[in-house]
């Protein structure tokens, strides 16, 4: 059984008396440990798509199953426990927490969704300020470490839970090209090391270089899927009717 | 909770002058309502006290119907014979009772004989009305604190407008209860001024003398003043003398006694309860301050936070810690505001009773304020803001918390 199915999902915007449609029929399924990427130009889906994976909004119609559940019925706080339980964030701006420390923002979703017991969460806390190169900025504040840090931060914060699915909306669009590289590097090396599926949706020839699996969205329509040049073999498939 | 807690403070201080600024504010209206109820209580006891102890004492017990006709000072409404007895046996028998002093009310003529005015007289046994109302001797301005048979205390109104001196020699003529005239000499032993000041016609004379003037054959009695040894258990001790009286009825099977707190008997009630009035206003106006600035600052703090919400939502964070989160910092607001104004405000209640400021009631000048306030009133101020803090932060809170994850992401 894969990590993600979708089958046949649409979504559709309501302004004002138009039905805008976002989505038109998408399927595609993912296989766990994947590095995927959505590309396309702006008003495609991407963000539509990766929202509905992450359990952020709801499809108009279609069935989407994310680790064994059709996050389409899920309620309000139901999603929050799911997303807390199976999926991570990295956004395009970081969204760090200002008033957290780095440490602190890795913690938070240890210590504010899961409860881990203290000294469980210190020492994953601390695995990863050393994977993402970290540890010596562990108590400054995000108005003190650079966007590339940030990132870093936004990363680890992202996979301390250990979650099957990170998803990632633009993540290197606010960084520099070496930035870019390294913070990309990072997550695959945490894809490695913790078998974390990676989606992303991008307009980032870096990312979508870096890339196993790359579905190209068109007018909210699945343009069809390729392996990208770092292709480890038959991640993803898709299709759109 | 001690997480919450923590980001609710650093978020409070993120933002540190409109946090300074609301808690100020939060700490003025607190410090406000403080003094104030130091200030008015401190006026309010002494009111109270000078009329409770120098003239009505804590609560009286009359013949039924007597106060109702009052203003005529009724003497076929007195109490007589075998009620009297009745009577102070239950009092004597109460162990709330300090002491009761039983008074004879009338009106009469008083004469210098070359003028005559009218006059109300109160006459007591002097050792037990001094007991009970300790601080009548203080409002005997001149001539003797002591009151013997044939003396009369008289009015500051008649002293001046008659020009009677302590010494001299006046008659009083009363009507008695079967409505014939009887006069009697006196030596004038003192001038006794109104509680309010000058302008009362109310002269003291011994009881003794009075059932002489008014020929009564037997002892005779128009009230008695009862004094408690905690003045705090007037309303419960009220209640229970109303309910032992209620079991002593006339031939008729009626009561034959009625019980009044000074409460009923006093105009300065209303005064007394003016001013819980106003301090209620007061604190009517606390709650708004508190309400209006901590629910500007949340809905402030949940507008300029909506990305976070919309981040921490996506992590996982259910929606119930979104609200105490929120919550909790109105929370913080509130008992920084509330610590502070309780300090500051017990501060400034010191200052002032250092400062030994003084002030005038009736004819007594230079009182001086002792203004205090208690534990109990601390700790419900303290309480009030911190829950009306609670109470406004929720709104903001629970909108954070209902906020759409996806739609508070895109927020620019």
């Amino acid at each position: 059984m894969g990590l993600l199915k979708a089958e046949q999902i649409t979504k559709d915007y309501q302004v004002g008396e138009i039905v805008i449609p976002a989505l038109k029929g998408v399927s595609f399924d993912i296989e766990p440990a994947s590095f995927v990427s959505f590309i396309g130009p702006s008003g495609s889906g991407k963000t539509t798509l990766l929202n509905l994976i992450g359990c952020l909004d709801k499809p108009t119609s279609g069935r989407l199953t994310v680790a064994d559940t059709d996050v389409g019925t899920l309620d309000r706080k139901q999603g929050a426990i799911f997303r807390g339980a199976h999926i991570g964030f990295i956004f395009q701006d970081f969204n760090l927490l200002p008033v957290l420390t780095v440490y602190e923002n890795i913690e938070y979703p240890l210590l504010m969704v899961r409860k881990v017991p203290s000294e469980e969460r210190r020492k994953r806390v601390t695995a990863l300020l050393e994977a993402v190169g970290m540890a010596d900025q562990k108590d400054k504040y995000p108005d003190q470490i650079s966007g590339g840090q940030k990132q870093r931060v936004a990363v680890a914060r992202a996979l301390v839970t250990n979650p099957k699915l990170v998803l990632a909306d633009e993540p290197t669009a606010n960084l520099d090209h070496a930035t870019a590289y390294m913070v990309l590097g990072l997550m695959k090396k945490m894809r490695d090391e913790f078998k974390t599926t990676f989606i992303f949706s991008t307009h980032d020839p870096k990312i979508v270089g870096e890339a196993e699996t790359i579905f190209t969205l068109e007018d909210g329509a699945l343009n069809g899927a390729k392996n990208g040049t770092k292709d480890k073999g038959g991640k993803g498939h898709g299709q759109s009717v | 909770m001690g997480n919450l807690f923590k980001i609710a403070i650093r978020n409070l201080l993120r933002y540190k002058r409109r946090t300074i600024l609301t808690a100020s504010l939060i700490t003025l209206g607190v410090v406000f309502v403080l003094a104030f109820i130091a200030v008015s209580g401190s006026f309010k006891n002494m009111m109270i006290s000078q009329i409770t102890d120098s003239a009505i004492g804590h609560l009286q017990v009359h013949r039924k119907g007597y106060v109702a006709a009052i203003e005529s000072l009724p003497i076929n409404l007195n109490i007589k014979g075998g009620a009297i007895a009745k009577l102070e046996t239950i009092l004597a028998g109460q162990p709330e009772i300090e002491s009761f002093s039983p008074r004879i009310k009338f009106g009469a003529m008083f004469s210098n004989f070359t003028e005559t005015s009218s006059i109300r007289l109160t006459a007591i046994d002097p050792e037990s009305e001094y007991k009970t109302v300790p601080l009548l001797p203080t409002r005997i301005i001149d001539g003797s604190k002591d009151l013997n048979r044939g003396e009369i205390l008289i009015p500051e109104l008649l002293a001046r407008g008659m020009k009677v001196k302590v010494g001299d020699t006046a008659v009083i003529v009363a009507t008695n209860a079967d409505g014939s005239v009887n006069g009697k000499q006196f030596i004038v032993a003192g001038v006794v001024e109104s509680v309010t000041g000058a302008g009362g016609r109310d002269g003291i004379m011994h009881i003794d003398d009075a059932r002489e003037v008014l020929r009564m054959d037997g002892p005779q009695v128009s009230e008695y003043a009862i004094r408690l040894k905690d003045f705090g258990k007037l309303a419960a001790f009220n209640k229970k003398l109303e309910g032992l009286l209620a079991k002593e009825l006339n031939q008729q099977g009626k009561p034959i006694f009625e019980v009044h707190t000074w409460e009923k008997l006093s105009p300065f009630f209303n005064i007394a309860r003016m001013i819980d009035l106003m301090t209620f206003f007061i604190k009517l106006m606390l709650i708004a301050i508190v309400l209006i600035s901590i629910m500007n600052v949340m809905i402030m703090a949940v507008y300029e936070r909506i990305r976070e919400i919309g981040t921490i939502a996506a992590i996982g964070t259910q929606p119930g810690k979104i609200l105490q989160m929120f919550v909790l910092e109105g929370f913080c607001l509130g008992v920084g505001g509330a610590a502070i104004g309780s300090i500051v405000g017990i501060g400034i209640i010191l200052i002032l009773n250092l400062l030994k400021l003084t002030y005038s009631f009736g004819r007594d000048t230079g009182i001086i304020l002792q203004a205090s306030i208690s534990p109990a009133d601390v700790l419900m101020i303290s309480a009030t803001v911190i829950i009306i803090s609670v109470i406004a932060s929720l709104q903001p809170a629970f909108k954070a918390s209902r906020m759409e994850p996806i739609k508070a992401l895109r927020h620019v």
